[in-house]
């Protein structure tokens, strides 16, 4: 049954575009974290979207949802930062900051909210057309 | 009777399951508005429909035999009706991905009103047959 799988497809763009709204929400409450667990400053990451057809549809026709194929680090280079007052400061005073980029973090949350809500839509419109289909003949 | 009733009910059960597939791609297309390289599907509904409703030219699918697990396999499937096309982007984006929403929402909400109004000829169409048979 396909408006079965409709849900399938829009549950898992909801978690996939939950994790990128949970990662862009660690990274701008990280944007200063300039010690992590590993004694290292905090590195932006970014989750990679991939798609996800369920098994057995014939080649070249894959319709599906949407995984979240891994979170990679951000490879941009760290901030440096003038502050010699700081306990972390180097012998030239200057301090190495997570590279987040709290604009790009926010439009990143935007699109992503955008997209839930497009994907909400979806999953409303698939349930009412459900039970329209069970009250046939009534 | 019960054949010219069946026969009646086909054509538009034909119509809501296409409607019902187009939904489950354009769902597909929303839900992988941020994958890259992801290219947006879609087919034409009437040419789907034509294709579905000519059953002449339709096979079933055909297997070979194997007597012998050492046998290749062999199948001749029969190309669906869907002819399943790549939509063709206005604005192209930087990461390959080729999903307009604006044109997918579109789409969507025009799929489904087509949906519901299958749904109600469906209906109509079982009252009427209702109506015949309870009048005596």
């Amino acid at each position: 049954m396909s408006l079965l799988s409709i849900f399938d497809i829009a549950g898992s763009a909801l978690t996939a575009q939950s994790q990128r709204m949970n990662v862009a929400a660690s990274n701008l409450a990280n944007a200063d974290s300039a010690v992590g667990p590993d004694g290292k400053p905090y590195r932006a990451r970014q989750v990679v979207f991939q798609v996800n057809p369920p098994a057995g549809q014939p080649l070249g026709q894959e319709i599906g949802g949407v995984k979240v194929a891994g979170v990679v680090e951000d490879p941009t280079p760290m901030k440096q930062i003038y502050d010699p007052n700081n306990p972390m400061a180097n012998a030239q005073g200057y301090v190495t900051m997570p590279n987040v980029n709290p604009v790009a973090e926010t439009v990143n949350m935007l699109s992503a909210s955008r997209s839930y809500q497009a994907d909400v839509e979806v999953l409303n419109t698939a349930k009412t057309l459900m039970a329209k289909t069970l009250t046939i003949g009534q | 009777m019960i054949d010219r009733l069946s026969q009646d009910f086909g054509f538009l059960q034909q119509a809501i399951a296409l409607r019902e597939q187009r939904q489950e791609v354009l769902s597909s297309n929303i839900a992988n508005a941020d994958t890259p390289d992801y290219k947006a599907r879609d087919f034409d509904f009437k040419t789907a429909m034509t294709n579905a409703m000519d059953q002449r030219m339709k096979l079933s699918d055909t297997n070979l035999t194997l007597t012998s697990p050492r046998h290749i396999p062999g199948k001749a499937a029969m190309p669906s009706d869907i002819d399943m096309m790549y939509r063709l982007p206005y604005q192209p984006s930087i990461d390959g991905n080729t999903v307009d929403m604006d044109m997918e929402r579109v789409q969507f909400a025009d799929n489904t009103m087509h949906y519901e109004s299958s749904l109600q000829l469906l209906s109509i169409d079982m009252k009427t047959i209702q109506q015949a048979i309870q009048e005596s």
